[in-house]
């Protein structure tokens, strides 16, 4: 298995519902870092929406991003290598070598890639975990924005160090898990919820495994099927007109 | 060769019709893009083009490489007949499926890039590896067609030699190909409805595609007996037939083994919307046609025959389009219905598809007279080295 792991010392997010009051700060402030039109108000993640924040009731506010995972299935599924999971954490993504298949639109289990149907020249858009500003040392947009602390970045270690201390201090304001700690094999985004996870909308029941690797467990047939079809076909090959070479030697005829 | 006067008809006049609206389509896909002409959105990234003109046309292909088998590795020689309208069909089928992709991917002229970008853990980058390869395959199996006709003795010697490894390439390309297909969906767990769902899929899509091809080879004999007057012996497609009906039982069996184990036989009855579509791609394209298979009276009647078959077809159109999209739309929270000019680029490659190979069956060797054997005979004795020079047959 080819499976990549999660990086303890890689940049993740911490994303903690209890503490976000909803004021879309973060939205605003990744469309303003990518030169994106919008208010940040917005429900629905698109091609210049990377992140939204969603009212889920009770004064709960859910955000919605790339999950950034450490065996992406977006990165797993492109047939020419567009995604690549950076060792610094995010997933970011190479237009320039896209075809435009869409195989990762259907693959990513959080549903988060989008395509820009609009244009004659597409390409696929996703959060980029603000590559550029965190290889520079900076902060993420969102992060930086946030003013109560609900989006918090560090690295991964750091970051589930905190979410547990979090749910420890305070255990009756915390469902005790936190998704993305084992989700597909861990992700770099990590969510705090005061209610079950699917309470909220989100995903759950996604396992533990790495998505992956359910196609490379067909994937890795190949060489055998390659072998076994040579090897096979050419040995029935061999005796259907072996016998059919016998049968015509026997009556003592030419074939 | 038929020396008719060409006089357009009805189905004629509806091919150029949809032409027409094709290129309209066509000049507002690039113009445009994709959201212009068609019904797909972040939901559903994948829908009719995919769906059909890619799973279907790669699916129904597959008597390409079971027939081509059977008669060259496994030596059943009474199916020979059938063997150049299969190629035929697979190479029309396989092209058309090339130029399906050129409508429905964003970026088309970016094709090739995984011939020099490598992604070996995508299922996506082995199928543009086979759908390369087998269109090469396909082409070199079909070129001695073309060298008969045109009377080089040489080049279909040498095309003849070759054709045994040819034959063992397609099959083993093919069962990864058509595999690889439903490799696609392994990683949509969550995603795809557990009715469809299994990690078997790579193995239902070569089974249901070995039958699919069977069926398309007596729909296509009908067509060219009713456009050309020359079709297959009946003795033969009763043939044909029977393998049908036990492909039809392999793949049956082994579905409802794989959801017994997977314990999604209830969700057969559970009256939901997927529910109803597993019904329906089962009924028409498995039960029904393999219950009519089994009467003699059925297989030896080429009508009754062509009937069962057509089902046969139209099942596993539904079965790939119950995949590709009736299976998603739970997780995906919507529905999906292609455009008309989504319709209209299908119905043009379909079109296509029919009229090449119309007009192939009427000018190259295909039907009937499978191979010439005094063609072949006179080239083997020839000096080693020497060009053989025959006058162009007319």
């Amino acid at each position: 298995m080819i499976a990549l792991t999660p990086d303890p010392k890689s940049r993740a997010l911490l994303f903690d519902v209890t503490r976000c009051i909803g004021c879309h700060a973060c939205a605003q402030a990744c469309k303003e870092s990518h030169g994106f039109a919008g208010t940040g108000e917005e429900t629905e993640l698109d091609a210049t929406t990377y992140t939204v924040v969603l009212d889920k009731g009770d004064d709960r506010y859910l955000r919605r991003m790339c999950m950034h995972c450490a065996d992406p299935s977006c990165a797993s599924a492109c047939p020419v290598g567009a995604f690549t999971k950076t060792t610094l954490g995010p997933v970011v993504y190479d237009g320039s070598k896209c075809l435009g298949c869409r195989y990762c639109m259907i693959a990513c289990p959080f549903g988060v890639p989008r395509y820009e149907w609009s244009k004659p020249v597409p390409v696929v858009r996703k959060c980029d975990g603000c590559i550029e500003r965190q290889e520079a040392g900076k902060p993420t947009a969102c992060t930086e924005a946030c003013p109560a602390e609900a989006t918090v970045g560090g690295t991964r270690e750091e970051m589930l160090a905190e979410a547990k201390k979090r749910i420890a201090e305070n255990p009756g304001a915390y469902h005790p898990e936190i998704y993305g700690e084992h989700e597909v094999g861990g992700t770099n985004v990590f969510i705090l919820s005061p209610v079950p996870f699917d309470e909220l909308g989100m995903k759950v029941g996604l396992g533990n495994e790495p998505l992956p690797n359910l196609t490379w467990a067909a994937l890795s047939k190949i060489p055998k099927v390659v072998g076994v079809g040579c090897v096979g076909l050419s040995a029935i090959y061999w005796i259907t007109h072996r016998r059919q070479e016998v049968a015509a030697a026997e009556r003592g005829e030419e074939e | 060769m038929r020396n008719e006067r060409f006089r357009p008809g009805f189905w004629t006049w509806l091919f150029a019709l949809i032409l027409a609206a094709a290129a309209v389509v066509t000049v507002l896909r690039y113009w445009k893009g994709l959201g212009a002409v068609t019904n797909l959105s972040d939901r559903f990234p994948w829908g009719l083009w995919v769906g059909f003109d890619v799973l279907c046309g790669v699916g129904l292909a597959a008597g390409g490489f079971t027939i081509t088998t059977a008669v060259y590795v496994f030596n059943l020689k009474r199916f020979k007949p059938i063997v150049r309208p299969t190629i035929l069909t697979a190479f029309l089928g396989y092209i058309l499926v090339a130029v399906g992709l050129m409508y429905d991917l964003g970026k088309p002229w970016n094709i090739w890039h995984p011939m020099v970008m490598w992604n070996p853990r995508s299922a996506m980058f082995e199928v543009s590896w086979c759908v390369m390869l087998y269109l090469t395959v396909l082409a070199l199996e079909f070129s001695g067609v073309v060298f008969e006709r045109l009377g080089w003795k040489r080049a279909v010697a040498i095309q003849h030699a070759a054709t045994v490894p040819l034959v063992i390439a397609g099959a083993i390309i093919s069962t990864l190909h058509q595999s690889s297909l439903g490799t696609f969906y392994l990683i949509t767990p969550g995603k795809l409805h557990p009715l469809w769902y299994t990690p078997m899929l790579p193995w239902m899509f070569y089974l249901s595609a070995i039958a699919g091809g069977l069926a398309m080879m007596i729909v296509e004999s009908r067509l060219s007996s009713r456009a050309l007057g020359r079709g297959l012996e009946m003795p033969l497609l009763a043939s044909i037939g029977r393998a049908l009906m036990v492909a039809l039982g392999v793949y049956a069996t082994v579905r409802f083994a794989d959801m017994a184990r997977l314990g999604v036989l209830g969700e057969v009855f559970s009256g939901s919307r997927e529910a109803r579509f597993f019904q329906l791609e089962m009924a028409i394209g498995v039960i029904l046609p393999m219950a009519l298979l089994a009467f003699s009276a059925v297989r030896r009647n080429s009508g009754r025959l062509y009937g069962a078959a057509l089902l046969v077809v139209a099942g596993f159109v539904v079965n790939r389009l119950n995949v590709s999209i009736t299976g998603l739309e739970g997780a995906q929270g919507g529905h999906y219905a292609p455009t008309v000019a989504e319709g209209i680029i299908t119905l043009m490659l379909v079109g296509i598809g029919i009229a090449a190979f119309g007009i192939a069956v009427r000018f190259l060797p295909i039907m009937a007279k499978v191979e010439e054997p005094e063609l072949l005979a006179s080239v083997e004795p020839s000096p080693a080295g020497g060009l053989v020079t025959v006058p162009m047959r007319s």
